[in-house]
């Protein structure tokens, strides 16, 4: 018995026999325990339960959401780094073909649904109730839930490296090789399950920032006085609650195939790979708008504010981002023109695809006529604002070039591909994101990054950028296909790949150099220390202290413009006389540790599914049961500050500006 | 920006810019025959009209890019906040009707005369559309396998594994199928890919102008070994092409049901050829999964 279970674990159950899992597995093992020890040793479990695992402030959520990001973002990037480290110089043998294979799915999905999404959430959770002048989100429970929700489907994903094995069949899983008779493993389980989880979080933001936008905003705050940064929340969350539906029943009917034995996707009594393929990408293709109109918003409110000037065309700003919202669901077949559909739909599809560069175009010319007759400083987010638009206008022509239908047919899985998304991601969402980071970043902690080590990463970052993926446009050209493992000297490609492998490890330099910059930053606080309004910005997330006090507005404001706190700076200029504010008490909802219990019990119930164990999984699924009926029983649910206190904290805050 | 940074900016830009130098020294060294950009460099009918469609909308497109990037660099550079900046700050300024037409116009004509060549190009390429030639086209049936392709020539009876075959400048009927996941099938310098899916078989013409030897891939992921799923193309002059078709009938075993049986197991080949092929070989693997379904609706029509 006991001989039969040592052999599960170290045969089925652990990865074994690969040097590199086996340091990813001891470090991560140290790594835990160190953490529990420091935890214990401190005696901080009680201070992280209190103050953040059970938080409901929409401010700490977006914060942990960002941590979790960055954390991906560095397990996506080793991934990254090894890629090119094996495909650096023909035959290779660093990477096993199949532990390559595992390497790229890995980074695909990581650095789309658990780097870049969450990144993403966090800076929704931390901006839009600033902006819109609210108190919290719709629903701070849901909210909380969403995040664990996330950050568990997230780690369900992450452990199948070190157990059980990652998935290979690339990071959107075509069936037949992602169903169970080429993918036998547990890999898939571990997909499916790590972000169907994630997803669940996802959709419940997606209808809790679009119910917050629609009911809460300040008073005075018309859909046109909206921030541009709102705007595109809400243009975004409109995509969310079309898109992840499509992804939830096609994961689900993935999993059916795989774990009941149906034929949604595999040809045996009439199911239909292709099916499978269509579904994904009318999830897939929206996501991507997903990801990079939250990025537009930042730029808008970085180049208004750093440029001193009003966003230029805000109603052309806000109707690009609708279009393009809409057009994001008649795109999906530019994935696959090479499927045979015939030439009535490949050109259909390729004028629908390329009729978003259409809008996308417009607010660029809007970016730079805002800039256009401006005063502009050169701080960090702007200069990640400046960097997005060379390199976002090449992404979008080189996207264009491949909606081209006919020419797609020579383009598609090549490396040119590779090289066109890249740009668009990388140039559009994580340059935009960092951009946002680096722009709220005071107004989260009360103190600025410093810049020394930031621009050492923002000139690596940028420099590998272009040093990656400029000769992967070439190596496309030269007929080099994607998720290739090695490839001989016969090729004639090897120059062109080392030098994308350079690139890649600066653009790695780069994040450490980021962390470098936050480790500082921390270090110097107490120097860097600013006030409300540190970059003389314009919106009313600027209004408040920073650290913002977990209420956000002692007195909530009325809004008649766009740039309302701008106008009010313009106008305290001019005429003088507050008079003093008179507090009341602020309701507001209590902390809770359900929505992280219910997240474990969804883990418990994934990781039981991923190997069929019931008696996992039928527990894990009770105790989410449990949960929501625990919830549905607690009526203690809220309290009330009391308004000296609101006025005791204010002065303070106030006071120390 | 204070100094500091500044001078670490430029040493980080130096030691890239060597970096780049260096790189495109050692790329000048090895670019040989082989390193060609095989998409603009196309040897048939089919590739040279993507080619021509890459290059037209690589050039309407830097009809707006270009000047664009240009506006950038002279906006940024021009109205950066130093103190004695002379030109124009209008603060307020955020609307201008004539500009925001000129800027939603110029995409949407671009685009139209973009969308309207796209068209064209797409019904004249239609990968299922004979190409127009004196001579009689050729069929030759790929499936991809786990990792391997295999090309049947029905015409000649006669198959092969992982190398093709074909007369040059005679167009080539290729029709594709897959008894593994779905794949692509990709020979950059004649033209563009085609998936390769079990259950269906889809045609793809494609045409050789010259002789040559044309690298093909499979171009679409399939499990651990796809990337040894390449082939050489020997585009050959018709007696060649005759006389290597009678080589194989001549010196090699016939493809059977048995031996297939084995092909299709998961596998690494070198190249193979055969003599001869099953009947019916190709429309076999493609309705493989169909045949089910006949069952299963004759035993349903029976039981009626």
């Amino acid at each position: 018995m006991l001989s039969e279970f040592w052999e599960f674990l170290t045969t089925e159950f652990l990865v074994t026999g690969d040097p590199l899992i086996l340091g990813a597995q001891v470090s991560i093992g140290l790594a835990s325990i160190a953490i529990i020890v420091g935890l214990t040793y401190f005696k901080k479990w009680k201070w992280l339960w209190k103050n953040w695992l059970t938080t409901v402030d929409h401010k700490k959520i977006g914060i942990m959401y960002i941590l979790a990001a960055i954390l991906m973002m560095f397990r996506g990037g080793v991934d990254a780094l090894m890629m090119r480290f094996q495909l650096a110089m023909p035959n290779m043998e660093f990477l096993h073909a199949d532990h390559y294979n595992a390497v790229f799915t890995t980074h695909g999905t990581i650095m789309i649904l658990f780097m870049a999404m969450p990144f993403m959430f966090g800076l929704f959770n931390i901006v839009t109730p600033l902006q819109i002048g609210a108190r919290d989100v719709a629903f701070p429970y849901l909210n909380a839930l969403s995040f664990w929700l996330f950050f568990l489907g997230a780690m369900l994903f992450n452990v199948s490296f070190v157990i059980g094995g990652s998935p290979a069949a690339g990071w959107l899983s075509y069936p037949p090789l992602s169903g169970l008779q080429f993918s036998p493993g547990v890999g898939q389980n571990f997909y499916i399950w790590g972000i169907q989880i994630s997803g669940i979080g996802s959709l419940a933001t997606g209808i809790n920032f679009l119910v917050t936008i629609i009911k809460m905003r300040a008073p005075g705050m018309t859909w046109m006085k909206m921030p541009m940064f709102t705007w595109s929340v809400f243009a975004t969350n409109i995509i969310i609650l079309f898109a992840f539906p499509i992804l939830t029943v096609t994961l689900f009917l993935l999993f059916m195939d795989r774990f009941a034995g149906t034929h949604f996707f595999t040809l045996d009594l009439g199911g239909n790979p292709m099916m499978y393929i269509n579904l994904i990408w009318m999830w897939g293709h929206p996501e991507v708008y997903i990801v990079v109109l939250p990025a537009f918003g930042i730029f808008s409110e970085v180049v208004a504010t750093f440029s001193r000037k009003k966003l230029f065309g805000y109603k052309s700003m806000v109707f690009a981002m609708l279009i393009i919202s809409v057009l994001s669901f008649f795109t999906w077949v530019h994935h696959f023109f090479t499927m045979g559909s015939g030439a009535d739909v490949n050109a259909f599809f390729a004028i629908t695809t390329m009729l978003i560069a259409i809008p996308t175009g417009v607010k660029v010319f809007n970016w730079l006529f805002t800039m256009y007759r401006g005063r502009i400083r050169f701080t960090l987010p702007m200069m990640w604002t400046i960097a997005f638009f060379p390199c976002f206008i090449i992404g979008g022509m080189t996207g264009v070039m491949l909606s081209v239908a006919p020419a797609d047919f020579q383009f598609h899985n090549s490396y040119f591909l590779i090289a066109h998304f890249h740009q668009v991601l990388i140039g559009g969402v994580v340059f935009g994101y960092f951009a946002g980071m680096y722009y709220w970043w005071p107004k989260l902690f009360g103190f600025t990054l410093p810049d020394r080590w930031g621009h050492w990463a923002f000139w690596t970052w940028n420099i590998g950028f272009y040093l990656t993926f400029m000769p992967q446009y070439a190596l496309g050209l030269m007929g080099m296909t994607r998720r290739l493992s090695t490839y001989g000297w016969d090729t004639g490609w090897m120059p062109l790949n080392l030098v994308s492998s350079v690139g890649a490890f600066l653009m790695g330099a780069g994040f450490l150099f980021q962390l470098l910059q936050i480790a500082d930053g921390i270090r110097k606080h107490k120097e860097n220390k600013v006030g409300a309004d540190p970059w003389d910005a314009r919106t009313l997330e600027w209004s408040i202290p920073s650290p913002v006090p977990e209420y956000n507005f002692a007195i909530v404001p009325t809004v008649d413009s766009v740039d309302q706190f701008w106008e009010d700076k313009q106008r305290r200029a001019n005429q003088q006389a507050e008079t003093p504010p008179a507090y009341e008490p602020i309701h507001m909802p209590k902390n809770t540790g359900i929505p992280i219990v219910m997240a474990v019990f969804f883990f418990i119930a994934g990781f039981g599914f991923v190997w069929g164990w019931s008696w996992m999984y039928i527990p894990g699924l009770i105790g989410v049961a449990a949960c929501l009926v625990a919830r549905s029983f607690q009526y203690d649910t809220d309290y009330y500050i009391p308004a000296e206190e609101v006025n005791r904290t204010e002065t303070a805050l106030r006071g120390s500006v | 920006m204070n100094k500091k940074p500044r001078s670490l900016s430029k040493i980080i830009i130096a030691a890239v810019l060597s970096l780049v130098t260096i790189g495109v020294i050692v790329w000048a060294m090895f670019a040989d025959e082989r390193g060609r950009y095989v998409v603009l460099d196309p040897k048939g009918p089919i590739g040279d009209a993507q080619r021509d469609l890459i290059i037209i909308s690589t050039i309407l497109c830097a009809i707006i890019i270009v000047p664009t990037l240009i506006l950038v660099g002279i906006i940024v550079w021009k109205y950066r906040d130093t103190p004695d900046n002379k030109s124009k700050y209008t603060p307020n300024w955020s609307h201008n009707t004539t500009a925001e037409v000129i800027w939603w116009g110029i995409p949407i004509l671009i685009i139209i005369i973009l969308g309207a060549v796209t068209v064209r190009y797409t019904y004249a390429t239609e990968p299922s559309k004979p190409l127009a030639s004196d001579k009689e086209p050729i069929t030759i049936q790929a499936v991809s396998l786990d990792w391997k392709w295999l090309f049947m020539y029905p015409e000649e009876n006669i198959a092969s594994v992982n190398t093709l075959t074909i007369p040059e400048d005679t167009p080539i009927r290729f029709e594709l199928t897959s008894d593994a996941p779905m794949n692509s099938f990709w020979i950059p310098e004649l033209g563009g890919q085609m998936y390769t899916m079990s259950g269906m078989a889809m045609v793809l013409h494609l045409q050789a102008d010259e002789p040559g030897i044309y690298k093909g891939s499979g171009a679409n992921f399939s499990g651990e070994y796809f990337q040894e799923m390449k082939f050489d193309v020997n585009a050959v002059s018709d007696e060649e092409y005759e006389a290597w078709v009678k080589e194989v009938k001549d010196y090699s075993e016939p493809l059977t049901e048995k031996s297939y049986e084995d092909l299709v197991l998961p596998s690494v080949e070198d190249e193979q050829y055969f003599s001869a092929v099953p009947d019916e070989m190709f429309q076999n693997i493609v309705t493989k999964y169909v045949v089910d379904k006949n069952e299963n609706a004759s035993e349903e029509a029976a039981k009626e």
